[in-house]
């Protein structure tokens, strides 16, 4: 079987892609898939901290492309699961050391590996989002319910359209219920009409987020927590499961009114 | 946070001003158009069909909206009627 590639992107920065990818990473490799995460964001390496793997960084992404060391040799095993892997960025270069070239043939090399491939794009909209999208054969859109957020989500869906990437789907990171309830946030069907994709996941404003990511845990690991569960459900649709979105407030599901919106169009 | 007295006060509360704005400035990022550019659009418009029709100026609607992630121009250009043409 053949690795499907899959890159998270936003647009703005810091709404979340690095944490979704070590948890979604994590998920998947939990369902026994055999996942490999590249951290795409090079000069500001973080996915290795956020995964608890900083310690054992040898190789990073500059040194396969360069071919200082085999694919293998940089692809560091997370002991926690059975087949998760990190390929992590270089931290002394510039993203000019990558071409979205060397993007496609990593990733191709990646395929034969194992059955995901996640890749943590850097903020904005320049080389780094380029490189991380080269190889892409998914796109998920991040997005806080904020108004710089949002915007900056539909301008990369506008270039992700443009690039023929197929539509991306859409993650909305960092929900909080009670501001929704009091109407003082926008809900997840505002950003939904707004965005007009499909919506793959709502992961709630939970700080067992930050405990996690100061001890090196995603929480995707933690049985209980409500973001996590957030994540695993994500990891769920992505291998096309049909998993009811969760009920983080309690005017009637969140999934019974989302189903009424697109029902209407 | 909208509190009770930003309710009485009948201050909008804030989802609902983040999403209006959010509507316009999306539909203005992905035309790429500005809100003056559209008006000039709006003028050149209504200005060439005048010179074929009498139109009610009054009541022109021209406006970029949203359909999905489409978007389009939509134009509601009432006419003038040739009694109030005729009386002047
Ligand atoms: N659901 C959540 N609840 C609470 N905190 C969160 C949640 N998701 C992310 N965070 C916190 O938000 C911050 C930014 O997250 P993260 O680093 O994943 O964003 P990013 O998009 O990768 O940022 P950058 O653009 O800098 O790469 C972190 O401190 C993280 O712990
Ligand atoms: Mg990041």
């Amino acid at each position: 079987m053949s690795a499907k590639i899959v890159t998270i992107t936003s647009g703005k920065g810091g709404v979340g892609k690095t944490t979704a990818v070590a948890n979604i990473a994590v998920a998947l490799a939990s369902l026994g898939a055999r996942v490999c995460c590249i951290d795409g964001d090079i000069g500001l390496r973080n996915l290795d901290v956020v995964m608890g793997l900083e310690n054992r960084i040898v190789y990073d992404i500059v040194d396969v492309i360069e071919g200082r060391c085999r694919l293998r040799q940089a692809m560091i095993r997370d002991k926690r699961l059975p087949e998760l892997y990190l390929i992590p960025a270089a931290q002394t270069r510039d993203k000019s050391a990558v071409s979205p070239s060397d993007m496609v043939r990593l990733g191709d090399e990646l395929r034969n590996e194992v059955d995901w491939v996640l890749i943590d794009s850097p903020a904005g909209i320049e080389r780094g989002f380029r490189n991380s999208i080269a190889a892409a054969d998914q796109v998920l859109v991040i997005t806080n319910p904020e108004v710089s957020a949002v915007r900056d989500a539909d301008r990369v869906i506008g270039l992700l359209e443009a690039e023929e990437k197929g539509s991306p789907s859409l993650i909305l990171n960092r929900l909080n219920p009670s501001m929704v309830r009091n109407h003082d946030m926008l809900s997840a069907e505002d950003v939904l009409d707004l965005l007009a994709i499909r919506l793959i996941g709502v992961v709630p404003e939970d700080e067992n987020v930050i405990v996690g990511t100061n001890r090196g845990t995603p929480i995707a690991l933690e049985p209980k927590s409500i973001a996590g569960q957030a994540f695993r459900n994500i990891a769920r649709r992505m291998c096309g499961e049909d998993v009811p979105f969760l009920e983080l407030d309690n005017k009637g599901s969140l999934w019974a009114r989302i189903q009424r919106m697109t029902g209407r169009k | 946070m909208s509190s009770f007295f930003d309710r009485i006060t009948g201050r909008k509360r804030s989802a609902k001003s983040a999403k209006e704005r959010l509507q316009l400035v999306l539909v203005h990022d992905r035309t790429d158009m500005t809100q003056l550019e559209m008006e000039a659009l709006r003028d050149d418009i209504l200005a060439v069909i005048s010179r074929h029709i009498d139109v009610d100026p009054d009541g022109v609607r021209i406006d970029l909206e949203r359909d999905g992630r489409e978007q389009r121009l939509v134009a509601d250009i009432p006419l003038r009627s040739m009694a109030r043409r005729r009386s002047g």
